[in-house]
C-alpha cells in the first residue's frame, strides 16, 4: 500500500527514510507542533514550494531541460485565482474557476513554447524561456488596471478559509480549529496529492522515457519514441504542476503580485533547492525546499542571536550580523554543492550503495 | 500488404553534402529473408546510406519504399514502428540508466506504452521479462542490472546489439556489429545474426569489413564506391570481380584481372 503510494520509489536511504518522515509529520501536524502564525506561514510555504520544485526536477531532472519559466506557469496559476477572487466575489466557485483559468492556460502556453523551441538546442531553449518570462513579468506589471501593477493584488477569500471561521466550539487538542488551520491543511493535502502524482507519474513508463529523451534523445528516436512531443509533454505537465502550487500560494497568501510569484529571486530559489536537494529525484525537492526555506525563514533570527553573542568582538559580530544572511546562504550553497555534487539525496544514496 | 513487393527497396536514393555527393542514385531491392551486405572503403557511404534509410538523414533525391509503401519523407520514430531497425556503428545507448532499462525501454515503445503517465512502469512485469529474455539472448543477463556507461565496450556493444533485437523489425540493419569487439565475443554476435537469418521473415543488412564474416553470413553483396552503386550479387562473384579488388581490396584493376 504504501510502496503503491510513492510508486515503488524507495527512498533507498536510511537516513533519507527518517528525514523524509519527520519532514511529513512535521508538516501534517504543524498547527499543533508549532503555535503561532510564522511557523504556520513557513509550513505553508514549504508545502507549495515542494510541489513548485518537484514539477521543476521534472523537467531538470528528469527530462534535461533547462527553462527559465517556471515562476511564470506559477504566476499563472496565482494571478487566474487571484482575478478570479478580486472579480467573482469571495466564492470557491469563483476560485476554481480563476484557478482552472490559470492552470489551461498554463498549459497551452506551455505547449506553444514547447512545440515551437523544444526543436532547437538546450541552451537556446533556457533563453527563450527566460525571454518569454520576462515579457509575461513586463505585461503583468503593466496591466496595472487587472493585475494591480507592482502592488499586486488583495482580495477575500471564502469565509471558511479566514481566522474567523471556527469549525468546532472547543478547541481540538489545544487548537482552534479556525479558517487559518482549514487553509493550511488545503494547501498540506493538495500539496501532497501533487507531489505523489509526481512521483507516480516519473515512475510512470512515460516518465522512464523521459529519463531516455535526457540521456540520448538521437537513440530515444530510434526505438520510436517521438523525443520533442515528450519534451514537450513533460514541459506542459510541469508547467501545470506549477500553476496549481500558484493557486495554492494565492489562496494561502490571500495577496498575489510579482514579488511572491513572478521574480527571477523565485527562480533562482528554486534552482538552487532542486540542486541542494538533489536534481532527478524528487525526494530532493522535499529536502531542498525544506531546507532552503527554513534558512531563510530562521538565519536571520538566529544570526540575530550570534550577533548579540559576539557583540564584543567588532568583525566577527558585524559578519554574523542578521543583515548578512543572504551572504551566509550563499556560502551554504557553494559548501553544498562543493560536497554534494549530486545534492543532499545523491549522497545519501551513494553513501548506502558505498557501505553495501 | 502485398507480398510480391521487395520488403525495402531505394529508388535513385541520393544525399548532397554542398557540392559533394555522399551517396549517388543508389537503386537496389532488398528480398525477404536474406542478409546482404554492404561493402567498401571507408567514406564510400555505407554509413549514410544507413542513415538514409532509418531516416537519421533526409534524401535530397529519391526515395526509400518499405513494403511498396513510400517512407521517404516520414521520420526517425515513424519508420521505427513501420518495422525499420538500426543497430549503430558507434555505440549510442542510454548511458546512465541500466542494461535492463535500456531494452525494457525498447519493450515498452513496441507495445506502445510511452505515453501511459499513470501505471507503475516496473508493474508491467512482461516487458521485463521480455527484455531479461533478449539479454540472456546476448549474454549480459549478469550484469543487468548494471548501469550502462561502466560497462566495458565488448559488452555496450552486445547490449547495442540486443536493443535491435527487442524492437524486432522487419529490417534490421547492423553498422559493424563486431567492430572493436574481442576475438571470444565475436562468435556471440555472429551466432546471434545467423539465428535472425534463419528467421525468414526477417530481411538483413549488414555493413562488416571482415570478409571470412561476409562469406559465411551474406547471400548476397553490394559494393558501394565514392557513394555509388558499383558491384551487386553473389559473395563469390562480388568478391573476385575486378571492381572491387580495387575499389575495396586497393588492388590494382590488372593486377585483380590477371589473378
Amino acid at each position: 500500500m504504501l510502496m503503491k503510494l510513492l510508486s515503488g520509489d524507495r527512498p533507498a536511504s536510511p537516513v533519507l527514510t527518517v528525514l523524509l518522515l519527520v519532514i511529513l509529520i512535521g508538516l501534517a501536524f504543524a498547527p499543533f507542533l508549532f503555535p503561532g502564525s510564522k511557523p504556520l506561514e513557513t509550513a505553508a510555504r514549504i508545502c507549495i514550494f515542494i510541489v513548485l520544485v518537484a514539477s521543476y526536477d521534472l523537467l531538470i531532472g528528469y527530462t534535461g531541460i533547462v527553462s527559465f519559466a517556471h515562476t511564470m506557469f506559477f504566476g499563472l496559476g496565482a494571478y487566474g485565482t487571484a482575478l478570479g477572487l478580486t472579480l467573482g466575489g469571495a466564492s470557491f466557485a469563483a476560485a476554481g474557476l480563476g484557478a482552472l483559468c490559470g492552470v489551461g492556460l498554463a498549459a497551452l502556453l506551455a505547449l506553444a513554447i514547447g512545440l515551437f523551441s523544444l526543436r532547437v538546442k538546450a541552451i537556446f531553449f533556457a533563453m527563450v524561456t527566460l525571454a518569454i518570462a520576462s515579457a509575461f513579468a513586463v505585461l503583468v506589471s503593466q496591466l496595472s488596471f487587472l493585475t494591480g501593477g507592482e502592488d499586486g493584488l488583495n482580495y477575500k477569500i471564502p469565509r471558511e478559509l479566514t481566522p474567523a471561521f471556527k469549525l468546532f466550539a472547543e478547541p481540538v487538542l489545544g487548537l482552534r480549529i479556525d479558517g487559518k488551520v482549514l487553509s493550511y491543511y488545503l494547501v498540506f493535502g493538495v500539496a501532497l496529492a501533487l507531489f505523489l502524482a509526481l512521483v507516480r507519474i516519473v515512475n510512470s513508463p512515460f516518465g522512464r522515457v523521459l529519463k531516455a529523451v535526457r540521456d540520448n534523445g538521437f537513440r530515444a528516436e530510434a526505438i520510436g519514441y517521438k523525443a520533442v512531443h515528450y519534451r514537450t509533454a513533460a514541459t506542459v505537465l510541469s508547467a501545470m504542476m506549477a500553476a496549481m502550487a500558484g493557486v495554492l500560494l494565492a489562496l494561502w497568501l490571500r495577496y498575489t503580485g510579482p514579488a511572491t510569484t513572478l521574480s527571477m529571486e523565485i527562480m533562482v530559489d528554486i534552482l538552487l533547492m532542486v540542486v541542494i536537494g538533489g536534481m532527478g529525484t524528487m525526494y530532493g525537492a522535499v529536502i531542498g525546499a525544506t531546507l532552503f526555506i527554513l534558512a531563510q525563514t530562521y538565519l536571520q533570527a538566529l544570526m540575530g542571536l550570534a550577533e548579540g553573542a559576539t557583540a564584543g568582538i567588532p568583525l566577527l559580530s558585524a559578519l554574523v550580523a542578521p543583515d548578512r544572511w543572504l551572504l551566509w546562504l550563499g556560502v551554504l550553497f557553494v559548501l553544498s554543492v562543493y560536497f554534494f555534487p549530486t545534492g543532499i539525496v545523491g549522497r545519501l544514496r551513494a553513501g548506502k550503495a558505498g557501505a553495501a | 500488404m502485398a507480398r510480391e513487393h521487395p520488403i525495402l527497396e531505394t529508388h535513385e536514393l541520393t544525399i548532397r553534402f554542398g557540392g559533394h555527393v555522399a551517396v549517388d542514385h543508389v537503386s537496389c531491392a532488398f528480398e525477404r529473408g536474406t542478409l546482404t551486405a554492404i561493402v567498401g572503403p571507408n567514406g564510400a557511404g555505407k554509413t549514410t546510406y544507413f542513415n538514409l534509410i532509418s531516416g537519421q538523414l533526409r534524401a535530397s533525391h529519391g526515395k526509400v519504399v518499405l513494403n511498396g509503401q513510400d517512407i521517404t519523407r516520414m521520420s526517425v520514430p515513424e519508420r521505427t514502428l513501420k518495422g525499420i531497425g538500426r543497430a549503430f556503428q558507434l555505440t549510442n545507448l542510454f548511458p546512465t540508466l541500466t542494461v535492463r532499462e535500456n531494452v525494457r525501454l525498447v519493450a515498452q515503445a513496441r507495445a506502445n506504452l510511452g505515453l501511459d503517465l499513470f501505471s507503475m512502469a516496473d508493474s508491467h512485469v512482461e516487458l521485463i521479462e521480455r527484455a531479461e529474455h533478449v539479454l540472456a539472448e546476448v549474454r549480459l543477463l549478469d550484469k543487468a542490472s548494471q548501469t550502462v556507461s561502466a560497462l566495458p565496450h565488448g559488452d555496450q556493444r552486445k547490449l547495442e546489439v540486443a536493443l535491435l533485437i527487442a524492437l524486432g523489425p522487419q529490417v534490421l540493419m547492423f553498422d559493424e556489429p563486431t567492430a572493436g569487439m574481442s576475438v571470444d565475443e565475436v562468435p556471440v554476435i555472429l551466432n546471434l545474426i545467423q539465428e535472425l537469418k534463419a528467421d525468414k521473415d526477417r530481411t538483413i543488412l549488414l555493413v562488416e569489413h571482415k570478409m571470412d564474416v561476409i562469406r559465411t553470413l551474406a547471400d548476397r553483396i553490394i559494393v558501394l564506391h565514392n557513394g555509388a552503386l558499383v558491384a551487386d550479387g553473389e559473395p563469390a562473384t562480388v568478391i573476385n570481380s575486378a571492381v572491387v579488388q580495387e575499389a575495396y581490396l586497393g588492388k590494382r584493376v590488372t593486377e585483380a584481372a590477371h589473378g
